[in-house]
């Protein structure tokens, strides 16, 4: 049996907040050597101002894995199967590739079509609470609440048939799941892409009222099947562990804060900002993808060589006090513009129109049809899953 | 007082739409649209806003 291995210390919390160390490094030298999730060394960055900047600077700090580019463990596979198994994954690229493929997708996202959404993700926010009320009290509200509304959500955005949620839903909790070994992850990734394959297959023949069929539609000459499917099952693995995690942890978060819970319930003024301030203390995802310097750089006074790994903590980059006073209270009236929780650069979350939509209707919803919602686990109990891409609770234990 | 935004730079977030509604808008594709020729001066706060939040840069306020 092998040990499990610690996890690195960038995504180490105490319930909701980073771990100390992380403070300490952001109050000292700003940036500093850490152990990632697979054992490589890695330049953590941690001050607001720093991760913004490099963010921002797509040409010194690029998305894009340079050839020969490696995980430790991962089984060699030929140029053509890597390149194949990368298309469509707007993380992995730099502009102008990845501005090519963004501004395919952005016209599905914007605030306007978001608002045309609005009752489609009420009515499917009503019918989970509906089924959360016939299956307790008490319920497990990541099951019930947090992972089914974005994941309904995106499917029907998409073109994803939920029925097939049980495999997809497993797979995409266990991809971003660092603590598996490479191999593994590499594997679900694979069978993720056969599934998608099927679904694009069906989509050129038939494209629907959706993602998938507009993609194919209005861009299906330009784009490869490969870079079809790796859009997709991006989308797909987005939309489910991003807002889920803001569901649950959100929810959580404000029952241990009993007056801002109230605001969000009673105060629908209260509700927009207090989702940006939610987004911005819980900082789910735990680092922007990595970023590799592609010519020697200096950040707070360190100098990186070119060809390193660049981590940037969201979590401690959004608890900076120069960016925010008192940045480890929770105060959802302050409303927090400009914390990095969607990230910055070319690379700004896509959805962030979609979940900030899925959580102005989904948190007020919530507290509205439960009054009286309460934890029915002891706090201490509560399981936080920490080794993971994603920050986030794997149950929430709730009565009403 | 102007603000001018570079469409080719824009990637969509909408961040301005959010904190200047009455400045700024998308079109279709999400780009950013400047609504005003000049900035209304009860909205200068908010173009300031929307200047710092733009994840990529696109906007400028000008003389």
């Amino acid at each position: 049996m092998t040990e499990a291995p610690e996890v690195p210390l960038h995504m180490r919390r105490d319930a909701f907040s980073p771990v100390a160390e992380l403070r300490e490094i952001r109050e000292t030298e700003g940036v500093r050597t850490v152990t990632n999730a697979f054992g490589m060394q890695v330049h953590l960055i941690t001050r607001h101002e720093d991760i913004k900047n490099v963010l921002s600077d797509h040409e010194r700090f690029s998305n894009g894995r340079p050839p020969g580019f490696v995980l430790p463990g991962a089984p060699e596979v030929s140029e053509e199967e890597l390149a194949s198994s990368r298309a469509g994954n707007l993380l992995g690229l730099d502009p102008p590739e990845h501005s090519r493929l963004r501004r395919m997708l952005t016209p599905e996202f914007t605030i306007r079509r978001m608002k045309r959404l609005e009752p489609r993700i009420a009515e499917i926010v009503d019918m989970q609470l509906d089924a959360m009320e016939i299956a307790g009290p008490p319920a497990d509200l990541v099951d019930n609440f947090a992972l089914p509304i974005p994941s309904l959500v995106i499917c029907e955005l998409l073109g994803v048939p939920y029925d097939d949620r049980q495999d997809f839903q497993k797979r995409s909790a266990r991809q971003l799941d660092l603590s598996l070994p490479i191999p593994e992850r590499l594997e679900l990734q694979r069978q993720g892409r056969v599934y998608m394959t099927s679904l694009v297959q069906r989509a050129r023949q038939r494209p629907g009222e959706d993602i998938l069929g507009m993609l194919i539609r209005e861009h299906g000459d330009e784009l490869t099947d490969d870079e079809l499917i790796g859009v997709a099952s991006l989308l797909l693995l987005a939309g489910h562990e991003t807002t889920s995690n803001m569901l649950g942890l959100g929810t959580l978060a404000l029952l241990r804060h009993p007056e801002q819970l109230a605001a969000v319930r009673d105060d629908p003024d209260a509700v927009g900002p207090a989702v940006e301030e939610l987004l911005r203390w819980l900082s789910i995802v735990q680092t922007a993808i990595p970023r590799i310097t592609t010519t020697d750089v200096e950040i707070a006074g360190v100098k990186i060589p070119a060809g390193k790994l660049v981590f940037a903590s969201l979590p401690s980059g959004n608890r900076d006090p120069d960016f925010i006073d008192s940045p480890e209270l929770l105060d959802i009236r302050r409303g927090a513009a400009g914390h990095l929780g969607f990230g910055h650069g070319v690379h700004h979350c896509l959805g962030a129109p979609l979940a900030r939509m899925e959580m102005r209707i989904a948190f007020p919803a919530l507290l509205r049809r439960f009054p009286n919602l309460a934890l029915a686990e002891a706090f201490g109990d509560v399981q936080f899953r920490s080794f993971h891409f994603i920050y986030g609770l794997k149950s929430l234990e709730v009565s009403w | 007082m102007k603000v001018e935004a570079d469409r080719d730079v824009c990637i969509q977030a909408g961040n301005c739409v959010m904190a200047a509604d009455a400045v700024f808008d998308q079109d279709d594709d999400g780009i950013v649209v400047v609504l005003v020729d000049d900035i209304p001066d009860d909205e200068m706060d908010h173009v300031r806003e929307a200047v710092k939040l733009c994840p990529s840069q696109a906007l400028r306020i000008v003389d």
